[in-house]
């Protein structure tokens, strides 16, 4: 019997599903799977674990968040970078922020649930944080003292252009004061909870005010990775942790400096990537030299 | 070294490494795609299969069996979606839902990769490596086959037969990706890529708290991943994920994986129409554009205009520090230009222009050098363009190749490119006027960016994101189905049929009114016109996205 041929080309394309799914889908995996097994490649495909004290505390590849329950870093510990992964560092959960280059206004209900912070001011807020913890400044350019985005909303008389009527700074609520007292002559307004600035006509503008162009909190503090799980952290933002971990410890700042530099992997044949501080295995180090007290 | 510097060298090693190996590797895959004896296999496969591997094909056939394989491959991926539950390796998971299963079976089978889900908590394992990573290998030989059976057209004459489907596609998974990901993926897991079966290690971590370390088949997942420029994550992350890209050598792997086919398959191109420097004319286009890509995206994110670059001192949010900057944007580039849509980094947090130029990199049409198969036939369309066009100046009926490029040619030529421009912005401005663009995170511009983007990649069958929109929703999974199906397989039909209307024609012999095509002279109009052609469909849309963003 023969088959119409658009009936056979269908049964031809199934069974090519099949052998195909068979030889790429079951036998190359599960022989690469088996490759894997060879000692001296069965730890790294099984995802590089690394113990202490005889317990799986994690993978060397992974990064973790090194603070306490309630959130709050724990100072005797390198501080990873921000993470975007469910609620940091979450394998199960992986994402990036994906906040653009102008989102600089915050939404404020003044309900904590719906309120959204802007990605300028996560900057900002991370900024102070960081340098409030480290002892370092932890200004930024376009930031408020009080950490967060340095944004106003201009109105004009005549929508885009004209005579400047009202100035509000968008990010920040009562019973904080405003960053400038004034912007072309007119008063600086907190923002309202619930108030829709940019949506009213306000132009959004940012001021840069005046801190230093190069901050002393580095830009790998003050971000979250792509993957949200980055294990590295830059050596300048390990250098400004050294002194509050050393102090922790009750190590001498020179020991410590000499573990990040081991910990400190550098671009691959000298050009490739960039220099970075493995901070589980900097921190594993740690716990070995100089145990808490 | 200064992070410039390190990174300028990193895109030389990456043309170096190209230039070195697309000519023996071309030559390689010419055999392949030439050859006519059967390994033991492959006859096997053959029978298996059910198919005569001697029997050539017009270009109807060839092209509905591409659909029927296409079409099963479909139904099979949504159906094992939707049973996930029922087979091994669920790690627990639901089946996915209708509309999800829909959109990424097309996803997979175009050859896209767009991924509305994240792949830790939707998938298992099984589903991903028996299933998506199938198609992985499969939807990649397609495109080369296509691609080789156009070529076939412009080689062949007074015949109307433009080879087998089933033997191209066995023979270029069998014989060119196979080996290349087996010592892929070994050279990955060196570096530390995961590949197992495990559903997850539960450790605590130093400070008390707890962490899933997740496990799956990664490395065999991630090499065709890169090389088949399809671009779907095992993990939501992609390339960012410390377990799929381990290190910064990883990370040049990686590229270099992403752009060996593409840069290659030009030499195919000459070897089979027996002029190389036909395939040197080729590759130099799609060179050219490519550069410029890179170039662009490293120097808009290494400048790191906009408000927030600004505030941090650098345009990292998005980005690892073992990539930083420049590894991050070079990475964009690459999988933007060709059709992979692979992240290493998250274009969404991109600079407003760097953002821009990687939405332009899929926007020039996945030419450049484009997908495997698919970017080759893409630059020979805008090369018969292009020669209709100067044929128009001097008032001579247009010839490439020997071939005449008459009214029926022409007309597959103008409808294979008019498809995906369609798609794109009729596609964002429904999303606008049914109010699905209120799923964007970002307000402003830059929600129109990311909308754009959306159907840029998915038209294009990039399959990567600016990924704050959310299109987890039916309107969104059905519509960018949609536009993956029609963005990938309308193409190919023209291409097909434009390769049988060319293998018909007797050759004209080069005559001194010929236009000479392989001269650098024909190199520079084929990328004016693929300029041109591209600005003036899509500047409007970007004018209101990143333009008005970034400036």
């Amino acid at each position: 019997m023969r088959l119409p041929s658009w009936l056979s080309q269908h049964l031809a394309a199934l069974r090519a599903v099949l052998v195909f799914t068979v030889l790429l889908g079951l036998v190359y995996p599960l022989a690469l799977a088996a490759v894997g097994r060879l000692p001296g490649l069965d730890g790294k495909a099984d995802g590089s674990l690394v113990t202490a004290g005889g317990k799986t505390v994690g993978s060397s590849l992974i990064g973790q968040s090194f603070t306490d329950a309630d959130g709050n870093p724990v100072p005797r510990y390198f501080q990873s970078r921000p993470s975007a992964a469910g609620e940091g560092y979450d394998p199960t959960s992986t994402a990036a922020s994906n906040l653009g280059p102008e989102s600089v206004v915050d939404t404020l209900t003044g309900d904590e649930e719906t309120s959204a912070q802007s990605l300028l001011t996560q900057v900002c807020a991370r900024s102070k944080a960081v340098g409030e913890l480290d002892g370092v400044d932890g200004r930024r350019p376009y930031c408020t003292p009080d950490g967060v985005g340095a944004v106003l909303a201009v109105f004009r008389a005549d929508g885009l252009t004209g005579r400047t009527t009202r100035v509000v700074s968008v990010n920040q609520v009562a019973p904080a004061t405003p960053f400038v007292a004034s912007y072309q002559g007119v008063p600086v307004e907190l923002a309202e909870p619930g108030e829709d600035y940019v949506a009213a006509g306000g132009l959004v503008t940012p001021i840069r005010g005046d801190a230093p162009a190069d901050p002393a909190v580095p830009a790998d503090a003050v971000t979250a990775s792509g993957s949200g799980l980055d294990p590295h952290i830059s050596p300048a933002y390990a250098r400004i942790q050294v002194a509050r971990v050393a102090r922790e410890r009750g190590a001498d700042p020179a020991a410590v400096r000499r573990l990040v530099a081991e910990h400190t992997t550098g671009r691959a044949l000298g050009f490739m990537g960039a220099p970075g501080v493995n901070v589980l295995e900097l921190n594993l180090a740690l716990d070995e030299a100089f145990p808490a007290r | 070294m200064s992070m410039t510097t390190a990174g300028v060298l990193f895109v030389l090693s990456l043309v170096v490494a190209l230039v070195a190996v697309h000519r023996p590797f071309g030559d390689h895959m010419h055999r392949v795609v030439a050859g006519t004896r059967s390994s033991r296999i492959e006859r096997g496969i053959y029978r298996l299969v059910g198919v005569n591997p001697a029997a050539e094909q017009t270009w109807g056939v060839y092209a509905r069996s591409v659909l029927a394989f296409s079409a099963v491959s479909l139904l099979f991926l949504y159906a094992f979606q939707r049973l996930q539950n029922h087979l091994w390796l669920s790690l627990g998971f639901d089946p996915v839902v209708p509309h999800g299963a829909w959109n990424t079976a097309v996803s997979f089978v175009t050859n896209t990769n767009w991924q509305w889900y994240s792949g830790e908590s939707t998938m298992g394992h099984l589903v991903q490596m028996a299933g998506l990573a199938v198609q992985n290998f499969v939807s990649a030989a397609v495109g080369i086959a296509v691609a080789v059976a156009l070529v076939r057209g412009f080689a062949r004459s007074r015949t109307g037969e433009l080879g087998n489907f089933w033997v191209d596609l066995t023979r270029v998974t069998l014989r060119i990706l196979l080996p290349i990901a087996v010592l892929g993926a070994f050279a990955l897991m060196l570096g530390g890529v995961v590949q197992n079966l495990s559903g997850g290690t539960d450790v605590t971590t130093l400070t008390g708290g707890t962490q899933t370390v997740t496990g799956g088949p990664v490395a065999s997942q991630e090499v065709i991943k890169e090389l088949g420029t399809n671009g779907g994550g095992f993990y939501n992350v992609n390339s960012a994920h410390p377990f799929e890209n381990p290190t910064t050598w990883t990370n040049w792997l990686e590229i270099f994986l992403i752009l060996l086919i593409p840069f290659s398959l030009p030499r195919v191109f000459g070897r089979m129409v027996g002029q190389k420097r036909q395939g040197y004319a080729i590759v130099a286009v799609m060179a050219i554009l490519a550069l410029a890509g890179i170039t662009l995206t490293n120097v808009f994110e290494l400048t790191g205009d906009g408000t927030v670059p600004q505030a941090v001192g650098a345009a990292l949010e998005g980005k690892e520090v073992r990539f930083d900057v420049s590894n991050s944007a070079t990475f964009a580039a690459a999988t933007t230009l060709t059709s992979t849509g692979a992240v290493n980094s998250f274009h969404d947090s991109y600079t407003a222009l760097g953002g821009m130029t990687v939405l332009g990199n899929m926007m020039l049409g996945e030419v450049a050098p484009g997908g495997v198969g698919a970017g080759l036939y893409g630059l020979l369309i805008l090369a018969v363009i292009t020669v209709f066009v100067a044929g128009l100046m001097v008032g001579r009926t247009p010839e490439y190749l020997g071939k005449k490029i008459g009214s029926r040619e022409i007309k597959f030529a103008s409808m294979y490119f008019l498809i995906t421009p369609a798609l794109v912005l009729t596609g964002t401005a429904a999303a606008f006027a049914t109010g699905n663009d209120s799923t964007a995170l970002n307000v402003g511009p830059h929600a129109l960016s990311e909308v754009l983007y959306a159907f840029a990649s998915a038209s294009n069958n990039n399959g990567s994101a600016f990924a704050g929109i959310t299109v987890s929703t039916p309107w969104w999974n059905t519509a960018l189905g949609l536009c993956m199906l029609f963005g990938r397989f309308l193409p190919i039909i023209f291409v097909l049929a434009l390769a049988g209307s060319l293998a018909r024609q007797q050759p004209t012999p080069a005559s001194e009114g010929t236009l000479p095509t392989h001269r650098p002279l024909f190199v520079g109009m084929v990328v004016g016109v693929t300029v041109v052609l591209v600005t003036l469909t899509f500047l409007p849309a970007l004018a209101l996205g990143p333009l008005a963003e970034g400036l």
